[in-house]
């Protein structure tokens, strides 16, 4: 059975007009709040602005591809195309691997927070500026001193 | 050939779970990394062979006919990438057997280095957008396990900038994914750029395509979005920084290629002059950051970034010229960036230190270390015979073509300061009298001393034979140009007869031309 290839716009009008604009109000919100976790200077804050941010890249894919439809995306017996009307299946299965890979990310995010604050004492970047010390003759001493120690 | 396709993804995915199999067996794992890589430059090289010839090759995973299911797609670009990044495996694999082996396995390292290696090669053959999503991650999170390999106070910290800046990128990725599908409906990259010209939102696009610059900007450490990059670099060690300053931000500047020579070719007058701008942003910035340094692993890393600008110039010009030294630039700074790196390791175990006020008289001391530098540093600036003349050559001469007076007169700058960093090193390192009181490194057993040298010897000699036989190198970045600009022969290649089936009949006797 040869496929054929959708239009270029293949979705279909959303039919309840109501929830897409309260999704886009709540991706800006989720959006301006990461915003301002990431401007704290405090390594947690900044994961959890990463999540928050994440969860509204999320909802984006969900609404990109057009909310509405309730019909599950199913193959009637005997047909070789969904039924139709169906609800759009693909966003949900990429929000579904955004939302594993998000969780790993900040999993390993959240234990390398962990094992700095504890060999570091500090979760605030300003307190661990060791990969890149001021450029200042006294630092450079300093580094020149530890690496011959 | 279906297996030839996908054999540089299923390579590395073997040989990261075999050595994962083989945890706390230093011994059976580098055998077995040594001979994935090996195995992997092969079927890379392979591949390439049959790229040269012309075609575009795609696969289809699972059977699922183009737009819909997950498209493998080699082109000669990819697989230009793909063989360049065998190469570099090879020789980190080799290197990585050196001095602090025994300490790196038990951290780990077989099994992230091939993981990192699947997600780039991945990234270098997907046909798909969310795909390359998905190998972005694969080899983010092998790379965060790679910088803090050994848990020191300065990785963590570098290590913490590096995945707080890369968690932001991606998920603006992510975030361009879930428009670019509102706007398209599709996430195939042949299919993007058969229907990107003719969405009607063309200003939405070109937002998207700004969001997707961002994202790849920062993996590329194009200006303004590089502080991660000389953060973190310097930190980890050594066989790992010069994996990741060969392949890690060459995957940003890939994508970029990709996308923009692809889906976004269309809309040139929004993104050639801001591409322009970016890349001479990027090449100034990096070179004078170097300028200001004192450690030869920070040196190096700005200079990454200043280098990232010259690859840029094809995407801002997108002229066959133009595009053909970006891929003749990203395969020489591959290859003398990692090598470059892989001295200073040699240095730091020869005289004990990366800064340059502690090191000195190297040149009377290590006189082969010496000239094993100069090959890739003078390469680096573009010095001929070697491959950085005559990638500068074809980047400068395309911009003058292009009438880009400023971007080629800011690559011939960016090169003299390139100069004025390699010869401060050169000075400082290698012809100034030793500073006394350094004890020499410990010594080496010869299996060490061969492993840490041999993969320099080999990456200068590669060096000098793009320099002095440039032909098949420049025809072949010619052929990958050409090919780039050739959207419609990568659309008919991926899309196969569907399209044809799709698309109004005059189109059908063009396409079934393109082989």
């Amino acid at each position: 059975m040869p496929r054929i290839l959708p239009p270029a716009r293949p979705i279909r009008k959303p039919r309840s007009p109501t929830l897409e604009p309260f999704l886009a109000l709540t991706i800006g919100l989720l959006v301006a709040a990461s915003v301002y976790l990431f401007l704290a200077r405090d390594l947690p804050r900044n994961l959890i602005g990463f999540v928050l941010l994440s969860t509204a890249a999320n909802l984006g894919i969900l609404v990109s591809g057009r909310i509405g439809s309730m019909a599950p995306p199913l193959v009637a017996r005997g047909a070789d195309a969904v039924v139709a009307d169906a609800a759009n299946p693909l966003p949900q299965a990429l929000v579904l691997t955004a939302i594993v890979i998000g969780f790993g990310l900040a999993a390993f995010a959240l234990t390398l927070i962990v094992k700095s604050h504890r060999q570091l004492g500090s979760v605030r970047p300003e307190d661990m500026a060791l990969a890149e010390p001021q450029n200042t003759e006294q630092n450079r001493r300093a580094i020149e001193q530890k690496e011959a120690a | 050939m279906q297996t030839l396709v996908i054999a540089p993804i299923l390579i590395p995915l073997a040989t990261a779970t075999l050595t994962a199999l083989f945890w706390g067996r230093p011994g059976i794992q580098r055998g077995i990394g040594l001979f994935g890589a090996l195995a992997l430059l092969a079927a890379t090289g392979a591949l390439l062979a049959q790229a040269l010839g012309g075609n575009v090759m795609a696969v289809q995973m699972g059977g699922w006919a183009a737009p819909f299911g997950i498209a493998i797609v080699i082109d000669l670009l990819s697989a230009i990438m793909l063989a360049i990044a065998g190469l570099m495996a090879v020789a980190v694999a080799v290197y990585a057997m050196g001095p602090g082996a025994d300490e790196r396995d038990k951290s780990g390292f077989q099994p992230l280095f091939h993981s990192l290696m699947l997600g780039v090669c991945g990234s270098f053959s997907t046909g798909d957008l969310f795909n390359l999503y998905v190998w972005f991650e694969v080899m983010l999170i092998a790379s965060f396990g790679l910088l803090v390999l050994d848990r020191t106070k300065e990785q963590l910290d570098g290590g913490l900038r590096y995945v707080m800046l890369n968690l932001v990128g991606t998920t603006f990725f992510l975030l361009a994914v879930g428009l670019l599908y509102g706007l398209t409906g599709t996430l195939n990259l042949a299919d993007l750029a058969r229907v990107a010209p003719t969405v009607e939102n063309q200003g939405a696009l070109a937002a998207v395509g700004a969001l997707l610059l961002v994202a790849f900007g920062a993996k590329a450490a194009v200006f303004p979005l590089f502080n991660w990059l000389p953060a973190a670099y310097h930190t980890a060690s050594m066989p790992v920084a010069a994996i990741f300053a060969a392949l890690l931000t060459k995957v940003g500047v890939y994508a970029i290629i990709r996308l923009f020579t692809l889906v976004f070719a269309h809309d040139t007058a929004f993104f050639g002059p801001m591409f322009q701008v970016v890349a001479i942003a990027t090449m100034v910035t990096g070179v004078l950051g170097a300028a200001a340094q004192s450690d030869i692993r920070r040196i190096l890393s700005f200079h990454i970034i200043s280098q990232i600008g010259y690859m840029l110039v094809g995407v801002a010009l997108l002229t066959p010229l133009a595009l053909a030294g970006s891929v003749l630039y990203l395969i020489h700074h591959i290859v003398v960036k990692a090598n470059l790196f892989l001295i200073a390791g040699a240095i730091r175990r020869e005289s004990g230190s990366f800064a340059l006020a502690r090191l000195g008289g190297l040149w009377i001391a290590k006189p082969l270390l010496a000239v094993l530098f100069l090959i890739p540093a003078l390469s680096l600036a573009g010095l001929p015979p070697f491959s950085g003349f005559w990638s500068k050559l074809a980047v400068i001469q395309s911009g003058l073509q292009a009438e880009a007076y400023l971007l080629a007169g800011a690559a011939l700058l960016v090169g003299m300061l390139t100069l004025y960093s390699m010869t401060k090193i050169w000075n400082e390192a290698f012809w100034k009298a030793a500073p006394g009181g350094d004890t020499p490194g410990p010594r080496w057993s010869r299996g060490q001393k061969f492993a840490c040298y041999a993969p320099i010897v080999a990456l200068a000699g590669v060096t000098v034979t793009i320099g002095l036989w440039t032909e098949p190198f420049a025809a072949a970045a010619m052929q990958a140009g050409e090919m780039l600009l050739d959207t419609d022969g990568y659309i008919a290649a991926v899309l196969g007869e569907q399209r044809l089936a799709q698309l109004p009949t005059p189109n059908l006797i063009q396409l079934e031309t393109i082989p």
